[in-house]
């Protein structure tokens, strides 16, 4: 019967593949979570490449979690089964993480390497070391691209965050982020609240109803984004004429894809990203992830990033040693946040005060965007 | 519902308007799965024809998504853990289904509607709710994040399948048959197996057919029980629609669209077979 | 056991015939069961026990009681109507609970199970975080200016009026807030406008649903009826047509639509091409509700249309023949002859697609943005970005119920032994 021949062979081939997969043996794998798209490419390229030619025994795995990573973290504790072993953050989340005892505090002067003169980590990393869970890595910052050929003409570029509530002047659709951080702030910036009173107006009733008046005017001509790799894939589909994104993302559609888009610095949001180590490692996981975290955020390997993407090494000592991109031979300087020229109106993001308010703005937020 | 010669003109436009009308629902139906192939051959990066494209000019087209599909380590990652997942989730569902579809086969079952409902209900519940309720259940027992734990739950959700098709085989099973090998000294399980077994391999393999599509498809209950060591194609290609990464996904959609092709191609084949042993057995 | 076995042991004699017969009865249960039980137990303990054990979180409630004991037990003798703060007394048991949470790093669990219900614990909390360790429980007192100087909700009537409330052990607070109620004032009442979203969610998922089930009859209708009506031969290669979109990948279907409905996709592409449309003004088609009912009725459409067909298949021809022949007109024989036999098809095929289309995720996930948003798609936010894993066993366990009646209802009407695939 050959249908029983066949049967036979499928049953050997399931063994068989059964049989490798077992065979995959998890015992030197560790799972780094980080944002994917540009950004983990440039982490790929910058750490994970160069650490792994010099450990053989190694592996790495990947995982594209970072924007859902407390909530992640906060079910994997509850079920009493941390599958992570490294984690990408933004500031205000290691803050929130750290408290809830779902980040391990760590002792930045025993972990880090010093700088190559000698400055202690933690002195050269200074005040970027925002919680005792925190590991800093870049500054970055949230901002908007924009189509230069979908501009209206007779119009001048839009140069600041507000063009994207200005849809007289520049009709066509937005992407925003899916979430309230940066969103809010711009609201009010751009309904006129001045800068040291953004946060202060948040807190209260009316500047939450406030914020959301201004995202109305736009919400039905808005994408609503929760990977930031959209925008940038949106603007070159053309699907959007603005829309915003972490700036590096955008610095890679504009230099390294030569997309027609130009940047509006003007209302940046700037803000730090880090590692957190999740809270409860077992030894030999936790042992793995120091030796990574050591050599992934020493003085070369934070300048050695800004080659692939423009965001600003953490550590001062790094900060000289940023030059030119890896492949394309651009001075990166100009396209980093901090530079002077993009300085003008940046806005800080108060990292501080979303770790206090961001469960109770999201479950708002949420419940504004379903309607 | 040939068109018979006396029929009015009213008939006449009836007719045609109604087979118009099909062929309109039948391109909506396939137009979907057609687009992509085309489009996968795009030699831009866009999710559109290209002006290049249209004019079948051969610079609009290229393998290079392809390409990428075969060179890039995540997607190949991916490939590799759909592949060893689904052929271990099917077998698991496949034999412990089959079994089970023989046993309530048989003439007096108790409880048999009770139990059929449960069996079948894996195919019932909403993916969001068994996947929440599997990833508690998993890190407890310590199968969250693994193969294993994968394997499970995708056997799981595959076993409705199998117990449908192969009850649906066992309905005319001849269970003479089994009889008239026992009385020539056949035991139960070499009647099992010479007797019972070819005559309802086709609903297995249907069944088995539907168990792999189920767990080579699913993507909600492995983002939940399994973890990025697991990521499975359906996984990277929703991580890949939701950012629009790049038009890679429509070449895995083609090459998916093969695979049904040939799953299909098997079914029918399976199907006639049966038909025409079913013409012989003396039901 | 086998009829010779029977027959053999009947002959054997001794025992009558009767009670061998009930043995056998027995023993062929027994064996049936048998088989069975492996897949039965497998299914109890993989799928139903973690549903369950996950659905019950939606009334469990104890990590308040755990965490602030002596502040629950304080709150015992403050009347929840009261007007008044509570005495000094709950704010010293809040204080004395809170220098043992805070190291424990159980605090902030509290608070992030508070703010679920009255937005505002965690960051009271938060700011209570730096401060409660060093108080000296003895000499700080008055505590109840202390906690006001942190945050002005600690003196707040509504926070200690929540926290009495969802301070018991079970909670029916999950299920209240699935259906957009609330009783942070210690009753029952409806949630602010601005934050209830759940009653609509859980309308738009049966109104789409159930259009979506409409359209599916609508086209699959004259699908069916077109294969079962023509010649065998030609009716298998057309029912290609409809299995092979049930064959292929979900995630591949979805993507298509992606690319055919997104304003520079293929549909705009073609419709600005003919001049339909105006190349600045094309049709907004995805992100929306359009694009989800779009998408999902073709994907749900195969499951309309092998019903309707296998039902339809065995009409007798003979008999819309005969009603023609007794003068009934096409229309007539149709309506009155025809269709009535189909409606086991349409219940089965429609029963079948509006069950599948309330619990999906993947299609509205991808293709409906905010507005097309689904039941699971928000249960899966609670779980991915709220981790409110109480309310997504409370809207978990209502769409379930709503399931499961559909699901009775499809026994009822078609028999669970009757269904088939493909």
């Amino acid at each position: 019967m050959k249908l029983k021949t066949a049967m036979m062979g499928a049953a050997g081939i399931v063994a068989l593949t059964a049989g490798g997969a077992v065979a995959q043996d998890m015992a030197n794998e560790m799972t780094i979570v980080s944002w994917g798209g540009a950004y983990q490419a440039s982490q790929d390229n910058a750490y994970f490449q160069p650490y792994l030619s010099d450990h053989s025994d190694v592996t790495i795995i990947t995982d594209e979690s970072s924007a859902d990573a407390v909530a992640r973290l906060r079910a994997m504790t509850e079920a009493n089964n941390v599958t992570w072993d490294l984690v990408d953050v933004e500031a205000a989340d290691s803050l929130r993480l750290c408290d809830e005892g779902l980040a391990m505090p760590i002792d930045h002067d025993a972990v880090l390497a010093a700088a190559p003169d000698g400055t202690s980590a933690t002195e050269d990393f200074g005040p970027m070391i925002v919680s005792e869970c925190f590991i800093p890595q870049i500054v970055f910052s949230t901002t908007f691209g924009y189509r230069t050929d979908m501009v209206p003409e007779g119009v001048d570029a839009p140069t600041d965050a507000c063009a994207v509530f200005d849809l007289e002047t520049y009709p066509g659709r937005r992407a925003l982020n899916r979430r309230p951080v940066g969103n809010m702030e711009w609201a009010l910036l751009c309904d006129g609240v001045p800068y040291e009173e953004v946060y202060e107006t948040l807190e209260t009733e009316e500047g939450l109803e406030r914020a959301f008046a201004m995202l109305d005017t736009i919400k039905d001509q808005t994408i609503w984004w929760s990977a930031a790799a959209e925008t940038p894939q949106l603007l070159a589909d053309g699907e959007i004429f603005m829309g915003s994104t972490y700036n590096g993302r955008l610095f890679s559609a504009i230099a390294e894809q030569d997309q027609p888009i130009g940047m509006a610095w003007g209302y940046q949001m700037l803000d730090i990203d880090g590692w957190i180590v999740p809270a409860g490692l077992p030894e030999d996981r936790l042992a793995r992830v120091m030796a990574f975290l050591n050599f992934a955020t020493d003085t070369q390997r934070l300048a050695d990033q800004a080659k692939y993407i423009s965001y600003g090494p953490a550590r001062a000592s790094s900060a000289p040693m940023v030059g030119t991109h890896e492949t394309l031979g651009i001075e990166m300087a100009p396209h980093m946040p901090t530079d002077p020229a993009n300085m003008t109106g940046a806005f800080v993001t108060n990292y501080l005060w979303w770790a206090d308010y961001r469960d109770e703005i999201d479950a708002r937020f949420q419940a504004w965007l379903a309607q | 519902m040939a068109l018979p010669t006396y029929a009015s003109p009213l008939q006449r436009i009836w007719y045609y308007t109604f087979r118009v009308i099909c062929g309109i629902i039948f391109f909506y139906l396939m137009f979907p799965i057609l687009v992509i192939i085309p489009l996968s051959f795009n030699a831009q990066d866009f999710f559109t024809f290209t002006p290049e494209m249209l004019a079948l000019d051969p610079a609009g087209f290229s393998l290079k998504h392809y390409e990428d599909f075969f060179t890039n380590s995540d997607w190949q990652q991916a490939t590799r853990n759909s592949l060893t997942i689904a052929p271990m989730a099917t077998l698991i569902s496949v034999s412990l289904g089959t079994l089970a579809a023989i046993g309530l086969s048989q003439s007096h079952v108790p409880f048999k509607r009770a139990i059929m409902a449960i069996l079948i209900s894996p195919m019932i519940v909403p993916l969001i709710i068994s996947a929440a309720g599997m990833y508690f259940f998993f890190s407890a027992i310590g199968l969250q994040g693994t193969y294993w734990g994968v394997v499970l739950a995708h056997a799981i959700l595959g076993i409705p399948f199998v117990i449908i098709t192969v009850t649906a085989t066992m309905v005319g099973f001849d269970r003479s048959l089994t009889r008239a090998a026992a009385s020539m000294g056949a035991g139960p399980v070499k009647t099992f197996f010479k007797v019972q077994l070819p005559l309802i391999l086709p609903g297995v393999i249907s069944g088995s057919l539907f168990a792999f599509i189920t767990s080579f498809d699913e993507v909600v209950v492995v983002i939940f029980v399994g973890s990025a060591a697991q990521q499975t194609l359906p996984w990277q290609m929703f991580i890949g629609l939701r950012e629009q990464i790049s038009p890679t996904i429509l070449a895995v959609a083609t090459l998916m669209v093969g695979l049904s092709i040939l799953l299909l191609a098997t079914l029918e084949m399976l199907r006639r077979r049966n038909e025409k042993m079913r013409g012989m057995s003396p039901a | 056991m086998t009829t010779t076995d029977l027959e053999a042991d009947a002959v054997r004699g001794g025992e009558p015939l009767k009670r061998s017969l009930a043995r056998a009865l027995r023993r062929q249960k027994m064996r049936a069961l048998l088989l069975i039980a492996p897949l039965l137990i497998f299914i109890f303990v993989g799928f139903l026990m973690p549903i369950v054990s996950m659905l019950t979180r939606s009334v469990e409630n104890n990590i308040v009681q755990d965490t602030l004991p002596q502040t629950v037990a304080a709150l015992q003798d403050w009347d929840i109507d009261s007007e008044d703060l509570p005495p000094e007394a709950v704010f010293r048991a809040m204080a004395a609970d809170l220098q043992i949470a805070i190291p424990d790093r159980t605090a902030l669990q509290v608070a992030r199970r508070m703010n679920f219900e009255a937005a505002g614990w965690t960051t009271m909390m938060r700011r209570a975080l730096r401060a409660v360790p060093d108080w000296d429980l003895e000499t700080d007192g008055p505590f109840r200016e202390r906690f006001l100087d942190l945050h002005r909700d600690w003196g707040s009537l509504e926070t200690w009026r929540a926290l009495k409330a969802y301070s018991s052990e079970y909670t029916t607070g999950y299920y209240l807030a699935a259906v957009d109620r609330t009783m942070v004032s210690g009753h029952v009442e409806p949630l602010p406008d601005n934050q209830s979203l759940h009653l609509m969610l859980f309308w738009r998922t049966a109104w789409m649903s159930g259009l979506i089930c409409f359209l599916a009859l609508l086209l699959g209708y004259p699908v069916a009826f077109l294969l079962a009506n023509i010649k065998e031969r030609h009716a298998n290669l057309l029912l290609i047509l409809v299995l092979l979109p049930f064959w292929t990948s979900l995630l591949v279907r979805t993507s298509s639509w992606k690319v055919l409905l997104q304003d520079q996709g293929v549909v705009n592409q073609f419709l600005v091409w003919i001049g339909l449309v105006a190349d600045d003004n094309r049709l907004t088609m995805i992100n929306n509700k359009f694009g989800v009912i779009v998408a999902m009725t073709q994907i749900l459409l195969p499951f309309m249309i092998l019903p309707l067909y296998s039902v339809m298949k065995t009409i007798p021809p003979s008999y819309v023949r005969a009603a023609k022949s007794l003068g009934a007109t096409d229309w007539t024989a149709f309506w009155r002859v025809y269709f009535p036999q189909s409606v086991p098809g349409i219940g089965a095929g429609a029963i079948l697609v509006f069950i599948m289309a309330v619990g999906y995720y993947i299609t509205p996930e991808l293709v409906g943005g905010p507005s097309g948003m689904f039941i699971s798609n928000r249960i899966a936010h609670q779980w991915y970005v709220s981790g409110n894993w109480g309310l997504v066993g409370a809207l978990g366990t209502i769409l379930l119920l709503a399931v499961l009646v559909l699901y009775w209802v499809y026994d009822k009407v078609v028999g669970i032994d009757n269904v088939k695939l493909g």
